[in-house]
Formats: structure tokens, C-alpha cells, sequence
């Protein structure tokens, strides 16, 4: 990236590489030689091509659109879960009060159920906390992107942009350019789940683990 | 609701210690639905005095003024985690230092349990659990059930 940028600041800026270009056509031209010419123009084209591909892309969306959506999105998600979780916990504690109407054995029976309704509850704050990590993700896209935009926007100007510029500039103060640790060290380091399947261990692993200890 | 749960147990003559069921009980957890499902679980255990904090500073508060029989602690809160709230439990010198204390998490890999018990963890459960799982390890720490 540091290449990139010293490149950049050192080599022709994008209207000298085309009147270059367009120099050299002159010149091929006057001495006729048709196939070098050919070729010269497809380069000029390809050129053109990209710079108006990376335009109608609108790379700068994915900063000031897609990531703020799909973080808001998946915020809602959490809300909507918690929100509809509560319901269904209020509704297990109003059944709860009606045990002392019930007879021993059916309330004992409702109990057992109502406990696993309250077990299966768990499940949104294990879908929070992997919704958390996946926003924090979008957001190292974003980081990531923006910086991008920014060496793009430096060659092709309107591809890129202030924000873009922005935030790389701020990833150039903190040093983290490039890599892919995100530099917690110590208990910080430690705290990665939920674990996908197969990537942690089980509570039975868990309990032998500890046994190990005594 | 919680007698039958108990009531059950000592029918089948699987209760072997008595356990003090009006001790206090801290559980701690940034997830307000974590929270309440723990809450509503010990209570069918017959845990009657449960507070609650939402993260480890929180958590030292209460625990400043109150002494308790038993914590239950996420790891993943914010500003303290449940492990920075372990170690400074188990640092310091007052009435609850030695308070049996069990992390319930998610973080379910080899280096946090064993920074756990590092730390002085008295038991360890990975989420999401169930009622028998948390029914097994409490009796586990506090010998009874």
C-alpha cells in the first residue's frame, strides 16, 4: 500500500498519461504505422473503460449506503429478537402464576415445558452477540474500502471521494494498514465467541478440562 | 412451581445436601434476556434472593455491600468483563472473596477455560445450556442437589 501511495505522488498523474497517449498516436500516425496505432488506441480505450466502469459502480455507496444499511438492518434484527423474545417470556411467567391453580401433576408437567420454552430463549442472545460480531466485520470492510477509494480517487478523480479519503487518512494516523489481527493481546484477545461449530468445545470437553484442574 | 422441582428431587431421594435457599445469588449478564432466563431458572431451583448487574463494574458494587453465596457471570460484557470481574473478586480481601463463582458464556474454547480457572473459576458452562446443566453445576460448587 505504501508502494501504491509513494507511486502515486511520484509517477504521471492520469490527464499527462493521456496526453502522452494521445501524443504518441499523433506520431504513429504521421509515420503510418497502423498496427501500433491499433494497439495504442485499444490501450486508450481500455483505460476509458475502466474509469467509467469504477464510476457507474458507485464505489462510494458501499461506504455512505450498503454498510450503514446492513448494520441498521441487523440492528433491528437484534431489537425485533429481543423485543419478541420478552413477549414470549411474559407469557411463560403469566402461565407460571397460574401453577398454584393447577393440580400437582399437570402443574409439574406445564413447569417441565415452560422451561424449555425459557431454555430456547437463549437463543437471542447467542444470535446477538454473532449479529454484534458481523457488524464489526461490515465495519472493517467499510475501514478497509475507504481506504481503498481513497488511492483509487487519487489516480481517477470522482471514483472516490472525501469520506473515503477521510478514513483512510484516519487508518494512516493509527498505523494499521494492512493485516489481518486486529491487535488485542492479553484477556482482550480471549473474548472470539460464539464459536462456529466444530471451533470450540463442548460442555463435556468443558467439564473434563476442569476435572483436569482438581 | 418451585417445590415441585424439589419436592421431585426428594422423592427420588437424589437430594443429598441441604443448600441454604435463601443465600444470595448475583447474576451478571449484559443480555437482558439473559438475565431473566437465569433469573427464571434458579427460581424453579428455589433460589429466592437474586440480584442482577449488567456488567462486572456493576456487579463489585453490590458485591461491596451485600455478601453472596453464589455468582454467575457472563465473560463477554462491557466495560468489565466477567474474567476482569473474576480476578478482582478473588483479589480482594473482603466478604466475598472466596464466593463459589460460575461463568456461563459462549466463549467455548480450550484457552478460555483454562484462563477461567487460572482466574479461579469455580465452574464453567457454555451456552446456550439448559436447566439441568445449570441445576448440575450449581450443586457441583455448592455440594448439594
Amino acid at each position: 500500500m505504501a508502494d501504491m501511495q509513494k507511486q502515486g505522488s511520484q509517477g504521471y498523474k492520469r490527464d499527462q498519461v493521456i496526453q502522452i497517449i494521445n501524443s504518441v498516436i499523433d506520431r504513429v500516425h504521421e509515420v503510418d504505422q497502423e498496427n501500433l496505432q491499433r494497439q495504442l488506441h485499444d490501450l486508450k480505450k481500455i483505460i476509458e473503460g475502466m474509469r467509467e466502469e469504477l464510476r457507474t459502480t458507485r464505489p462510494l455507496d458501499i461506504h455512505s449506503k450498503h454498510i450503514p444499511v446492513a448494520s441498521d438492518e441487523l440492528d433491528a434484527v437484534v431489537a425485533a429478537t429481543e423485543e419478541a423474545t420478552g413477549t414470549i417470556m411474559d407469557s411463560c411467567e403469566t402461565i407460571q402464576s397460574l401453577f398454584d391453580s393447577m393440580d400437582q401433576a399437570t402443574a409439574a408437567s406445564v413447569e417441565a415445558e415452560v422451561t424449555k420454552i425459557f431454555e430456547a430463549c437463549s437463543f437471542q442472545d447467542i444470535t446477538g452477540q454473532r449479529i454484534t460480531k458481523v457488524i464489526g466485520a461490515l465495519k472493517a470492510i467499510d475501514d478497509k474500502v475507504s481506504v481503498i477509494l481513497k488511492l483509487v480517487g487519487t489516480e481517477f478523480p470522482g471514483v472516490g471521494g472525501a469520506a473515503g479519503a477521510k478514513a483512510a487518512e484516519s487508518e494512516d494516523e493509527s498505523g494499521d494498514t494492512e493485516g489481518d489481527s486486529d491487535g488485542r493481546t492479553g484477556d482482550a484477545a480471549l473474548l472470539n465467541g460464539p464459536q462456529l461449530p466444530d471451533q470450540g468445545i463442548s460442555q463435556e470437553e468443558i467439564d473434563r478440562l476442569l476435572a483436569e484442574f482438581d | 412451581m418451585v417445590r415441585f422441582s424439589l419436592l421431585r428431587d426428594l422423592e427420588k431421594g437424589e437430594r443429598k445436601v441441604a443448600v441454604d435457599m435463601e443465600m444470595n445469588v448475583l447474576i451478571v449478564d449484559d443480555y437482558k434476556t439473559m438475565l431473566r432466563i437465569i433469573k427464571n431458572l434458579l427460581a424453579q431451583l428455589g433460589f429466592r434472593n437474586v440480584d442482577e448487574a449488567t456488567d462486572g463494574t456493576m456487579a463489585l458494587e453490590l458485591m461491596r455491600n451485600k455478601k453472596y453465596g453464589l455468582v454467575i457471570s457472563d465473560w463477554n460484557m462491557e466495560p468489565m468483563t466477567g474474567l476482569e470481574l473474576l480476578k478482582q473478586v478473588r483479589a480482594a480481601t473482603d466478604q466475598n472473596a472466596k464466593v463459589p463463582f460460575i461463568m456461563i458464556t459462549a466463549e467455548s474454547k480450550t484457552e478460555n477455560v483454562i484462563a477461567a480457572k487460572q482466574a479461579g473459576v469455580n465452574n464453567y458452562i457454555v451456552k446456550p445450556f439448559n436447566a439441568e446443566t445449570l441445576k448440575q453445576k450449581i450443586s457441583a460448587v455448592l455440594g448439594a442437589f
